[in-house]
This record gives C-alpha cells, structure tokens and sequence, in this order.
C-alpha cells in the first residue's frame, strides 16, 4: 500500500518537471485564428489549417465536402495539378488534404530553408484562395469516388461503421456520409462545388496551426499568406445538438465475410463536455487502454474470441459516437455480441475500482509526455484547441484534470450518459441474417 | 492425427537442428563483448555485452521520452513449411507470462508507467517496444530481461491465444481481398524462397501448430547473442549501457542456428495467377525479381530501383498520378512497391485498381508502357532533382519521429546490415544517375521474371434485417 503511494507520488513529481509547450496566440487580418509553437530543433516547419467545412456541413450525402476539399490542388490560380504537385515536391515539402465530419483539413510539412519554404508557402496559399475547380479534373475525380463507393462495399469494417453512423446519428448532420451515396454523387456539380467553397472557406471559419523552426514574427507573416488571401466571411453556423437514441435498434447486414463486425453505439459526449474527462478516463478503463482493458480482458484475454476489441468516445463538434466494437469468426458472434453486453452494464453498474482508477490515471498522466514528442503531435494538438475552442491551457492542465477524477464521478458519468438498453448494434457477417430471419 | 502431425513436424525441427549443428558459426566464442564506440556525427553510440548482446544508443534529447526496442534476428521466413506463422504466434505468447510474471501481467506494468508497448514481426526480424517517459527505461529493460529466457509456455493460455491469431488472420486477410490478392501473388512469385510464406502463417497451420513447435522455436532465437537492443530517446549512453549490463549481463548465450541459404531460384518464365473473392473492384498485383543491398552485383543498384520508384510513384507529381490517374484515366489507384533493405531476393511491385470502365488488362499495359519509357529514355533532370529534395527533406522530417529513428537502426542491424548505412542513404540516393536509372529498368523489368496477380471479383449478396426496438436476438 505504502510502496504505490510512493509510486503516485513520483509520477507527480516527474510531471511537473514537463512543462507543456508554449503556445502563441493570435488573429490574421481576415480573422483566422491562429496557435504557434516554436521548436527549433529540427530545419523544418509544420503548418495546419482546418475549416468548419466537412461532412456535417452537408446534408444530402453528396460528398460536397470531400470533394471541395479534394478538388482544391487540382488547378489553382494559373497551375494544374501536376504544376501544383510540382511546385511542394520540387522543393522536399509534403502536401496533404483530407475530409472528415467536422473538419475540413488543408496541411504542409517544408524544411525552412528560406527559398524552398517561400515556394511551398507560397502555392500553399494558392491551393487555398485561389482554386479554380476545372471542369475536366471534377469529372475524373468523380469516378474516382465512384470507384471508391465500391471498394466501401466489399470491407465489412466500411459497412459497419457507415450503418452505425446512420443509426445513432438518424435526422442529424453526423449521419450524412462523408463519401456520399453513388446516386446522390452523380448529381453533384462543380457549381456545388465552388458555392461550398465560397461559403465556408473563409477566414472566421479556419483555424491555422503552426509549429517549427521559426521565429514569432515569420509565424505571423506566415499565417498571413497562407490564409490572408481568403475573405473574412462569418463562421459557420452552430450544428444541431445530438438526441439520444429512445430505443435499442438492431441492424444485422448479411455479407459472405468468415468475421462478424460488431459495433455497439450510441451519440457520446462532445469536446469541451462538462463530462469529458469522468467519460474519458472511464472508458479509459473499460476499453481505452487496449490489451490491459476490462473488454479485452473479458474478450481476448479470457475467451481469445477477437483480435482486436476497444471502446471509445469519438468527441466531437457536437456529440461525437460512443462506440464498442469487435471482430470475432461468425461462429461466435453470439457469445462475443453477449460477453460485449453483460461487460458494458456490469461497468455502468459497478463502475470502476479505485484501483482500475489509478492504474489508468498512472497510464494517462505517466504517457502525457508521449502525446507531444514530436512536431506532428504538437500541430494535431494545437489543432484540436484551436478548433473545438478548448483553453489554451488544456495541455497544462490535462494532468490535474486527469488527477481529479473520482471514482463516484466515473460512475455518476456513465450512468447518466450510457444508456445500454437504449444502443444501436450493428452486426455484418456471415450466417447472421440468416438466424434473425429464422427466429 | 495429431501424433503423425507431431511426428512430421518434429522431423523438420531436427533437420534445422542438424543445420544448426554442422556450421562453424554456431560455436559460441568465448566472448563477444567489444567496447563501446562512439559516432558523434550521429549522436549515436554502440556497445556489445560479452554474451552477444549489441546494444545501440541514439540520443534525441527534444522531448523527456524514450523507445526501447528489442528486436531478435527471427521471423516467417526462418520458418518451414507446416509451421508457418510460429514466430508471430511466439511473439503473441511473449505477453502471456514468465517465470517472475503472470499473463499480461508485462502489459500491465508498462502501462501503470505510462508507456505504450507493443511488438511486430516480420519476414526476418520480430520486435518488441515501449515508448515511455526517459526516467522508465529500466522497467522495459527488467521485463525484456526477463522474457528473454524465463518465458513459460502455458497450455491453457497457449489454446486462448491460438484463436485470437486466428482472429487476426481473418481480420487482416481473410476478409480483405486485396490482402488475400496479395498473399496468394506471393504464393506464386517465390517457389523456394521462405518469403513465399506469409508472415501470419498458413491457416492450417496456426490449427495445427503445438505448444512444443512453440517452444522450441522460442530456445532456438531467443538469447541475447541473437538480439540487439536499440534506445532512442532523452537519454545518456553511460546510463543505458550501464542498466543493459545490469539486466541481461547474466543471460547465456546459446547456439543460434543458422539458416539454409534457400536462394530462390532463377524465374524462366512470366507467371499469372487468378484470386476469386467476394468483392466489387479488381486489382491488379504485378511484381518483377530485383536485387537488394546485400545481394546487388553492384552496390548502386538497388538506390537506382528506390529513384526508380519515386520518378513513378513519388508524388502527385510522379508520373503515376500523372500519366495513369490524370491524363490516361486508366487508374483508381496506382502504385509501385520496392524495399531495398531485405536480405532475401525482392520483388519490385506495381498495384492498383482500374479506372471505372477499364479493365486490369488495360491498367496493366499502361504500367508496362511507362516501364518501356524508362527503358528507352533517360529520366530528366528535374524529376532527379525532385526526388533528391524529396530525399534530403525526407532525412530531415525522419527526425521528428524518435520511434521511426530506432527501427530504421533496428530492423538494419537485425538483417545484417550496419546501421550506418542508413544513415548514408540520403548520400547514395544523391549520386543516382539518369543513366543508372535507365539501366536497372533494362537490367530487371523483363517479362520472364514477371508474376501477375489479378482479383476477379465475385458477387456479394447483402441482405439487410434491422430490427428496432428489439435486443431479443442477443440472448
């Protein structure tokens, strides 16, 4: 008893020697807001910026989103696509773009040697104000999507996770598929396109997130070209909040796969909830922290019926999914689907041990210096501040909140916001349609 | 069955016994122990323990974290047939308990650490990691230590593990048909090499497979003089050095074998396999035979392939994305594959999937197009100096990850390479030549080393039973 006192007490001692990075805040003319780092370590610079612009802002399944975001480097000003590409991997920078459901994400990598960063910056910049949306390229990208429709179809983990959205997030923006359906896709035009653009990429909407081997003031001139170019415009209007689901659906999709998928889910918590870290640092225990989790345990460990089973809050703009889930062969599905039940209303009911508590804020607070050891960490981090609006001081004090967390509130959380009895399960497999037909 | 199983297996295991036996090499020397040495150009730092244990140090002091990774000269293609996967399912058992420890009872002292640990394996090496705050590391290195040689093999935890491998193999094959394209194009492109087997082995094989296979394969590799020990981090060398002697100082080492040569003998002719699967898009998988730094007759070969690989496949601006997405739109996807850093004969890959409305034939003959182009003209200056910025910046954003850094020295150390070359591939990559390029593509892209996987998709019927409000089948 003494000796792990002890233990607690150096794992404190150890963590006020870490002190979180020093974020630089600031608004560009056009007001984007922006967050910085400096870390001269290593010649080079990371530059990232989000727009409230993904799925969520788009509710007819027409992948408006992914494809704006997509189609943003495939001409701008007077380059092509090709001239575009050229201009970042002539000088070593990396280019990347994604869309997701809240966010839409725009990201440069450049070592700072001043010319070869002037160069990315510079077309980055481009990318950004001054996308041309050809004609040409729309068609082909389309076709592309298309393809990448199908491919959707034949992964069980696809099927699952698109009909799991559907369910918990039904009547809600969180439920428009960020690929869009086929039928909706062929509608879509390039005057779509360019409307999205014009509303939300613009500067009240974005966020940009800079962390390197520069200096405060290249910082700020920096955000100033990438995003400076674009209209101030007005920040996108507040989503929807979620409605819990009223009752247990249960979705079971027939597919000639040797696995079952099970997803198990409900509409979680969002960033910033009021519950966040009782939430977090529970689900940490039930399913968060992988091989050493009580689901693994009841799951892999004791019964090695899945190779790979979690639980986790996917917080979120507004409430983001909670979602339990495995793979288990189709022979086993009932046994998995059942071990995954009884689990989740024994953790809602008994909560959690002081002991799993410490053992999990042990986890938590001793691996924070992980979670920023690199410049990649730091920018996905300042990211999410910046983005969902946290303090600017969440990384100072992520390890007090993590500390403060109680048993009683991890119990009180869970059972005011997990509802069992009122969950969306999606089952995808073989074998198992068939027994619901014949029940 | 069972028995006749034992038997056969037990025949194959004495033979690489035998092997083992016969080779100069396997007598332990007296002492391997040789000083330490330092390389301050790459902050770097090695020393080897006098039971074979090499132990490399690389410092990054930016953040107060450290990895640790032990990696173990072993992986699928030391294995025979009828005991494919034994190293993977080894590393599984590797959490199930020593001596000192019960059953994931390693798993849950990392993380009462904070750290994060997992462990891969691989055609020729098998790893294991913590990434822990810098003050931890003794933690890794008293477990490490220790399932060095006390693990115990338990026959009930042997039977739960077994399923949940097999779990990971329907997951990650199974059920995905371009792995399953994959696996089955190496089936057919190696016939003797081991690396015609995958790394998660056989499914037969894994229902096959005894808690005695496992044992054996674990007394045969795992020891200290087949190890290396690789940490990165906010570290001292004077401080892991001397906390590695501490822990793993008094391990034995024991007689490795050493392997066959198993030489994959010379192709004459093009290969075409066909993979039936349930699903919706065709893929394509062609891969030619191509030398690597340690097989190459000449030692700018294999840098002229990875050039090779960036002019076609490294970037939007390549000519991959260009010529077969853009202008041809003959590709969905499209991609070339080559790893210069095995020890074993390499195939160069090119896969992806056609464009809507074309087929695999045409996506094939469009591939084959651009290697007649490198064939017959050098590639320009500009696409050379494209893939050397992108080298050079690539030796840089390396860097940021301390974790990437110590399996590049890892996993080169581990097949038999000095990590120092490495360090010098941006320098290699930098003195490629045009007319190097143009030669490897004469030298290897030849139709009678060729093997081609194809995908052909077979219908998936989905029904779809959703049933609100209800729970009732669960029970």
């Amino acid at each position: 008893m003494r000796a792990s006192f002890f233990i607690v007490l150096m794992v404190a001692v150890i963590n006020l020697a870490f002190a979180a990075p020093d974020i630089q805040t600031w608004k560009t003319s056009n007001g984007a807001k922006v967050l910085f780092v400096k870390a001269h370590e290593l010649p080079m610079v990371d530059i990232r910026v989000v727009f409230d612009a993904g799925a969520a802002r788009d509710i007819s399944n027409s992948a408006v989103a992914l494809m704006t975001n997509g189609m943003m480097p495939e001409g701008a000003g007077e380059f092509n696509a090709n001239e575009l590409a050229s201009r970042f991997e002539g000088v070593g920078a990396g280019f990347g773009n994604s869309s997701h459901r809240d966010m839409s994400v725009f990201s440069l990598r450049s070592l700072t040697d001043k010319e070869w960063l002037d160069l990315a910056i510079d077309t980055f910049a481009i990318i950004l104000s001054k996308p041309t949306f050809p004609q040409e390229a729309f068609d082909r990208e389309i076709k592309r999507l298309l393809v990448g429709l199908e491919q959707k179809k034949q992964s069980p983990d696809a099927i699952s996770s698109e009909n799991m959205y559907k369910a918990v997030f039904a009547g809600h923006p969180y439920a428009s598929l960020p690929e869009g359906t086929a039928e909706s896709v062929k509608k879509l035009s390039v005057k779509d396109l360019k409307a999205f653009y014009k509303k939300y990429m613009v500067g009240k909407n974005a966020v940009v997130s800079i962390v390197g081997d520069v200096t405060t003031e290249q910082a700020k001139s920096i955000s100033e070209k990438v995003v400076g170019g674009l209209p101030a415009g007005a920040k996108a209007a507040d989503l929807p909040a979620v409605k819990a689901l009223s009752k247990a659906e249960m979705i079971k999709i027939d597919f000639p796969s040797s696995q079952t998928k099970i997803l198990i889910a409900q509409p979680g918590m969002r960033r910033g909830d009021p519950d966040y870290f009782p939430l977090f640092v529970g689900n940490h225990v039930l399913g968060g922290s992988g091989l050493v989790s009580i689901l693994s345990d009841e799951i892999r460990e004791k019964r090695g019926l899945s190779y790979s089973s979690y639980s986790y809050f996917s917080p979120m703009r507004v409430a983001g999914p909670f979602i339990l889930g495995l793979g288990t062969k189709n022979e086993s599905s009932k046994e998995a689907l059942q071990v995954m039940k009884t689990t989740l209303k024994n953790f809602i009911e008994q909560g959690v041990s002081e002991a799993q508590l410490k053992a999990a804020k042990q986890n938590l607070t001793g691996g924070f210096a992980l979670q920023l050891a690199s410049n990649k960490k730091i920018v996905n981090n300042l990211s999410a501040i910046g983005f969902y609006e946290l303090p600017l001081n969440y990384l100072d004090q992520y390890i007090s909140n993590v500390e403060a967390v109680t048993v009683e509130q991890v119990r009180d959380a869970f059972k005011r916001r997990i509802h069992p009895d009122k969950m969306a399960t999606v089952i995808v497999g073989g074998e198992q349609a068939q027994e619901v037909s014949s029940n | 069955m069972n028995k006749k199983c034992l038997f056969s297996i037990l025949l194959l295991l004495l033979a690489v016994l035998l092997s083992a036996c016969a080779t100069q090499n396997s007598v332990i020397p007296a002492n391997f122990a040789k000083p330490v040495k330092h390389y301050p150009q790459y902050q770097l730092h090695e020393k080897t323990l006098a039971n074979g244990l090499k132990i490399i140090v690389k410092e990054d002091h930016r953040a107060p974290v450290v990895v640790s990774q032990i990696w173990y000269r072993v992986g699928s293609s030391y294995e025979a047939n009828g005991l494919t996967g034994l190293s993977h399912v080894l590393e599984h058992m590797m959490f199930k308990g020593t001596e000192n420890l019960g059953p994931n009872e390693f798993s849950k002292i990392i993380a009462a650490n904070g750290g994060r640990e997992n462990a891969f394996t691989g055609r020729d090496y098998t790893a294991y990691f913590q990434t822990m705050e810098r003050n931890r590391f003794p933690v890794s290195f008293r477990l490490e230590a220790d399932r060095m040689r006390n693990l115990v093999l338990d026959a009930e935890e042997f039977a739960k593990e077994i399923k949940v491998v097999m779990e990971e193999r329907r997951m990650r094959t199974e059920d995905n048909p371009q792995r399953l394209t994959f696996e089955q194009f190496n089936a057919a492109a190696y016939v003797n090499s081991p690396y015609n087997i995958p790394v998660i082995g056989w499914m037969q094989d894994l229902e096959s497979m005894s808690i005695e296979d496992l044992q054996t394969w674990y007394e045969y590799w795992y020891a200290p003089n087949n190890a290396t020990l690789v940490v990165a981090g906010d570290v001292t060398p004077e401080e892991i050095f001397a906390e590695a002697e501490k822990h793993f100082a008094s391990i034995k080492p024991t007689r490795v074998p050493v392997p066959k040569p198993q030489k994959e003998i010379a192709q004459i002719g093009e290969r075409r396999i066909m993979v039936k699967a349930p699903a919706q898009v065709p893929y394509l998988i062609m891969g030619y035979k191509v030398p690597t730094i340690i097989n190459a007759k000449e030692k700018w070969e294999p840098y002229a392939l990875d050039v090779l690989a960036s002019v076609l496949d490294g970037g939007s601006s390549a000519r991959f994305s260009e010529e077969l997405i853009r202008v041809k739109q003959v590709a969905t996807s499209v991609g070339a594959g080559y790893d210069a850093f095995t020890p074993r004969q390499e195939i160069y890959t090119f896969s992806g999937t056609p464009a809507q409305g074309k087929t695999v034939q045409e996506l094939e003959a469009a591939i084959k197009e651009e290697l007649e182009k490198l064939k017959n003209k050098p590639v320009t200056a500009k696409e050379l100096s494209r893939v050397k910025a992108q080298t050079v910046a690539g030796k840089v954003y390396q860097k940021d990850s301390v974790f990437y850094s110590a399996m590049t020295i890892g996993m080169l150390e581990t097949i038999g390479i000095n990590w120092q070359l490495g360090e010098e591939y941006e320098n290699n990559i930098k003195k490629v030549t045009a007319a190097q390029v143009q030669e490897v593509a004469k030298r290897y892209f030849i139709d009678d080393t060729l093997t081609v996987a194809v995908l052909d998709p077979q219908e998936i019927t989905q029904s779809r039973v959703s049933n609100v409000g209800g729970g009732r089948h669960a029970r």
